[in-house]
Parts: structure tokens; C-alpha cells; sequence
């Protein structure tokens, strides 16, 4: 086997943990206000804290007038304002801003932002690309640290313009999704397998920062194929059938063709038309249903991840 | 059989049900079976007896909140009911006044006889089966059926089918008491309220705690003085210190954050009902 080659990368100066993107996912809330609290922004190296939407926050609610996590894009960050512009699109040009400009080398080198969500799906990281190597290893990190932890990886295949959420504003990035908690509430066994999580990426990016080599090694990756909607009538565009209890709760088990998949309210069960095996994944997340989908698919892939050191650089800046 | 009709209780006939969906418009159980009903009622007919499938608050259900302007189901108080204002008014107060002429007046004899009024709840909060076998009309005129654990917003099959089985199983009781069978004295486990338990706070008014660990999830389980009961946000603890064994339920209800409540105490007691018949 060939000598494995060190890739290396420049320092993460300017990290940025975000929480209450959804104003009622509520750990991510908690924890930034605990770790605004706690002080941690006054150490050089501590992270960048962000409540990316007060508003939304102090109302419990996902969002005022739209989702702030789908205004990052390259055109919806440069398209012009209209004469009242939504709430989280002026919101959205603040945090890149603050945070960006997304795509310049001014933009912080990493954002973490923190989210949660009604499906049973454990802890995720979500991000954009299957070769960000920094995010890779803080799953690997995490992985190593907290074993009894379900944690899966999540990708979703877009270039950086297409790329919408938050987390695409650094340089890089990942959301990281904690289940199953109902919006608007904190559990504290979620709380705190986030603020574990957090931590412990924390502490990778401060050994990174130092010079640590961090060996390769395997990643299983979870890449985003389509999404799934509810049955629907095609008058009323009603939902006309609910998930089916045997796929409830069964994120990233293997569905097979024919497997049940919906139950409508008569009673029939609706099965899985599709001639590939897929592992479902955000199956039954409540604010998707605006979105028309009640499951999204992804194909399981194991990915080699080169081993990473941080570049050294002339000043003494650790 | 033997007779009970020393101590049977006689009570008139239940011909007039209504089941409402939709009190909160984000609880998806009961807005998805009173809106199949409203399509197709024959599965909550039964002889001698009219139901009626009712959505209560339909502007709350269509955005897919809780409320509009106020919380319907604390909207029926004597002062909402008599205000003055029609469509002026908050909307939750208005649309109280609504119902309140549809099925009520509220004290009236021309009142509904029974309304089963649907929620669920992000609490572990199972309804107590026992209790359907021998609703007692009087006794319970309004019976609210609250089922859980769902999230706010979404739909959950076996939470789904579990309600709809309790209105079927409900249903079915009234119809045998309407054709005369006599219901036999019965004790039925009750859980009664107490009171009510909020978050730690601090001086601004913010939630300083979760429900800790040991606490979540365990509705209906005793909680002893000196057991854990909420965590700071920085990992202490802090334990119940109430004077004897309490029973909490609505344990971490997302509903109940703005009504200061992380949940709420009971204590277990035994009711005997009589036997009832119809007069």
C-alpha cells in the first residue's frame, strides 16, 4: 500500500458555531446562549457565536416570512432587494456579512450550525461536497470520542453556488442535525449530546490548529438521491396518507422495492416503487411537509479520507 | 344479569355527539380524522344517535399553529363567551362564541350531550384505556382526549389509529347505553391534578433548566422527593423537593413553555362510579 500522503490545509482562524437558524430548534438555541453566556467568545480562539435568527427565536417559531436556511444561495445572496424585502432575506445579507462574503477570502474558514429535527435520525452531519476533508475528520473525531452515539454523514451533491444553508457561507462547513426532538421543545439528552458534540469539534480544530497529523482512513457516506412526497389528492393537494409505522422511525435502515412506505387513512398500505435499495433518511420531519417531502432517499458509499495537517505558517499565531 | 336497580344511576339518552378536531391547529391527529369524517361520516354513526365532526379552529389549522391570537381551548370562560365585539374580537374569543351557540349554550339543556374534543401532546402521555369502557356522560360531559408522544406539525400512524380506535370504542359505549344496557358500578384509577411546575428561571424570565434525563419520558411514574427533576444548561442538577410522592404528566409539553409550565404534579385515587342506565 502506498505511503499515505499528508494533505495539508490552511489554519481555521475564524470559526463559527450558529444556533436558532430555526428559531424553534431549540438545543442549538440553548447551547449559544450557554456558550454566550459561559464567555467563550472572549478567547482569541474561541469560536464566533451566532443566534442567526433572533426573531424567529423569541417567537418559537422556524421562521417569520421564510426559511433563512435556503437563503444562502449565490443568487439569492445577490439578487436585488425588493421594496420590502422578507425578514430573512435582509437577515441572510447581515450573516454573510458577518460570516462571509460567501466565496471571498474574507469568509470565516468554518461554520457549525446547529439544527435539530423531528426525525429519529440520531446525530448528522450535513454538508455540500464528500471531499471537505476538515469536516470529515470532525466526524471521524466525533466518531472516536463518542461511540455510543448513533452519527451518520450526510451529503448533498452541490457545487458551492447551488449550496443554500448557512453552513455554506464559510469556507467550511457542515450542519450538524440532532433527532428526535419536536420543535419548540429541549430535551436534555439532545442538549447534551450536542454541547458533547460541539466540544469535542472545538478541541479537534484546536489540536488541528497546533500541527496534529491526523491519520486517513474510511468514512461512510450517506449521498443525497431524491426526495419522497406524501401522497397527495390532486384536488386540494391534501396529504391523504401517513407515514407507515413500519418506516417509522427507521432512518437510514435499508428500504427495499416493495417495502411498505405510507399507510393512507382507509387503511391501505403504499409500498416502494423505486428498483434500487435506498437508506431513507428525515422520514417524518414536521417542517417538510411545506416542502413535499415526507423521506428523503441516499445511497451508502465509503469514502478513503486522507490524512491532514494543518500548514505551517511565518507568524508565531497558533 | 343481575339487576343493579337499587343503585343504578339514571341518566337521559346521549343523542346529540360532536367530535372536534383542530382546538389546536398543530395537532394532527384530530385535524386529520374529523377532516375524513367531515368527508365521510359513516364510520362514527351509530344508531340512534347523531355525530358531528366539527373542526373548531380552522385558521390555526390552516397555517399548522397552536393559535391565531389566543389559545382556543382556555377561550370558553363566562367573560369571552358574553363579550361584546363580533369579529372585532380575537379571533379565538369570536370563534368560542361560534361554538359556544352550535353546541352549547355552555349550562344549557340544549347543549350537546357529549363533545370529544381531540389533541395530542409532545408529552409520553397515554390515555388511560381503562377510562373508555365506562365513560359516564354526566359525570364527564366533555371528554378530552389527549394522546402522545407527536410532535407539534406532524402526523404519526399509530398515534393516528390509536385515537381513532378510542372514538370507534367510545362511540360503541354510548350506543349500548342508549338501547338500555346497564353499565355495572366500576372503580376507575384517576390521576388528579395538583399543580403546576414551571422551568427555573432567572431574573429576566429565561429558561435556565431542561427536564432532566431521569424525568423525560417518565409520565405517570412516580417522582419521589429528592429525585432529579430539571438540569441546568451547564449540567447541575436539581431535585424535587415537594412534600410526598407526586405523579407528573405534560412532562416537557411544547405548548406549555409560554404557559410556565414543564409539567404538571397528580396524585393516583381510585373513583368508584355507580351503575348507570338509561331513564
Amino acid at each position: 500500500m502506498d505511503t499515505q500522503e499528508v494533505v495539508r490545509l490552511p489554519k481555521l482562524s475564524r470559526v463559527a458555531v450558529c444556533g436558532g437558524t430555526h428559531g424553534n430548534e431549540l438545543s442549538g438555541v440553548f447551547l449559544v446562549k450557554e456558550l454566550l453566556k459561559s464567555k467563550q467568545g472572549e478567547d482569541r480562539n474561541s469560536p464566533i457565536l451566532v443566534l442567526s435568527n433572533p426573531e424567529a427565536t423569541q417567537r418559537c417559531l422556524r421562521y417569520l416570512d421564510v426559511d433563512l436556511n435556503r437563503c444562502f444561495s449565490r443568487d439569492a445572496l445577490n439578487s436585488p432587494l425588493s421594496d420590502s424585502p422578507p425578514y430573512e432575506v435582509l437577515r441572510s445579507r447581515e450573516l454573510n456579512t458577518l460570516l462571509g462574503p460567501k466565496g471571498s477570502a474574507d469568509s470565516v474558514d468554518f461554520v457549525c450550525d446547529l439544527h435539530n429535527t423531528t426525525a429519529n435520525m440520531g446525530l448528522c452531519f450535513i454538508a455540500y461536497s464528500d471531499s471537505d476533508w476538515i469536516s470529515l475528520h470532525i466526524f471521524r473525531h466525533l466518531q472516536r470520542c463518542l461511540p455510543e452515539i448513533s452519527m451518520r454523514y450526510i451529503n448533498f451533491n452541490l457545487p458551492p453556488d447551488e449550496a443554500y444553508s448557512l453552513d455554506s457561507v464559510g469556507k467550511h462547513g457542515f450542519a450538524m442535525e440532532i433527532g428526535p426532538q419536536p420543535h419548540g421543545v429541549v430535551r436534555s439528552n439532545i442538549y447534551t449530546t450536542m454541547k458533547t458534540a460541539v466540544q469535542h469539534m472545538l478541541d479537534w480544530i484546536h489540536l488541528f490548529n497546533s500541527g496534529t497529523v491526523f491519520e486517513g482512513g474510511l468514512v461512510d457516506v450517506f449521498t443525497l438521491v431524491k426526495h419522497v412526497d406524501y401522497p397527495r389528492d390532486c384536488k386540494t393537494h391534501d396529504i391523504v396518507a401517513a407515514i407507515h409505522p413500519e418506516l417509522q422511525d427507521k432512518d437510514f435502515c435499508l428500504l427495499n422495492p416493495g417495502d411498505p412506505v405510507f399507510q393512507t387513512f382507509s387503511g391501505e398500505t403504499t409500498f416502494y416503487d423505486g428498483n434500487e435499495s435506498l437508506y431513507p433518511f428525515f422520514i417524518n420531519e414536521c417542517a417538510y411537509y411545506e416542502k413535499g417531502i415526507a423521506f428523503s432517499l441516499s445511497r451508502k458509499r465509503c469514502l478513503n479520507v486522507p490524512a491532514v495537517q494543518s500548514q505551517r505558517n511565518q507568524s508565531n499565531e497558533l | 344479569m343481575s339487576s343493579y336497580n337499587n343503585n343504578s344511576v339514571r341518566l337521559n339518552a346521549a343523542t346529540k355527539v360532536a367530535v372536534f378536531g383542530g382546538t389546536h391547529g398543530n395537532e394532527m391527529s384530530g385535524v386529520t380524522l374529523v377532516n375524513l369524517w367531515m368527508k365521510n361520516s359513516d364510520e362514527i354513526q351509530r344508531k340512534g344517535l347523531e355525530t358531528k365532526p366539527f373542526i373548531t379552529n380552522p385558521k390555526a389549522v390552516e397555517k399548522c399553529t397552536r393559535y391565531v391570537d389566543t389559545d382556543l381551548n382556555r377561550a370558553f370562560t363566562a367573560e369571552n363567551l358574553s363579550a361584546l365585539g363580533g369579529k372585532d374580537l380575537p379571533y379565538e374569543v369570536w370563534r368560542a362564541q361560534e361554538i359556544n351557540k352550535m353546541f352549547g349554550p355552555k349550562g344549557s339543556p340544549d347543549a350537546y350531550d357529549v363533545i370529544f374534543d381531540l389533541h395530542n401532546t409532545t408529552s409520553k402521555d397515554y390515555f388511560n384505556l381503562q377510562m373508555m369502557n365506562y365513560v359516564k356522560v354526566r359525570r364527564h360531559p366533555q371528554l378530552r382526549l389527549e394522546v402522545g408522544p407527536q410532535p407539534q406539525g406532524v402526523l404519526r400512524s399509530n398515534i393516528f389509529d390509536s385515537m381513532r380506535m378510542i372514538i370507534k370504542h367510545a362511540l360503541d359505549f354510548i350506543e349500548l347505553f342508549n338501547e338500555g344496557v346497564e353499565f355495572p358500578p366500576c372503580t376507575v384509577e384517576v390521576f388528579r391534578v395538583l399543580e403546576r411546575v414551571d422551568y427555573p428561571r432567572d431574573a429576566n424570565g429565561n429558561i435556565i433548566a431542561m427536564v432532566h434525563p431521569n424525568l423525560q419520558d417518565c409520565d405517570w411514574e412516580p417522582l419521589n422527593p429528592g429525585d432529579p427533576m430539571f438540569q441546568t444548561f451547564d449540567g447541575k442538577t436539581i431535585h424535587y423537593q415537594g412534600p410526598g410522592t407526586v405523579y407528573p404528566t405534560f412532562i416537557n409539553e411544547a405548548a406549555y413553555y409560554e404557559k410556565q409550565q414543564a409539567f404538571v404534579t397528580t396524585k393516583r385515587e381510585t373513583l368508584v362510579a355507580s351503575a348507570v342506565k338509561k331513564s
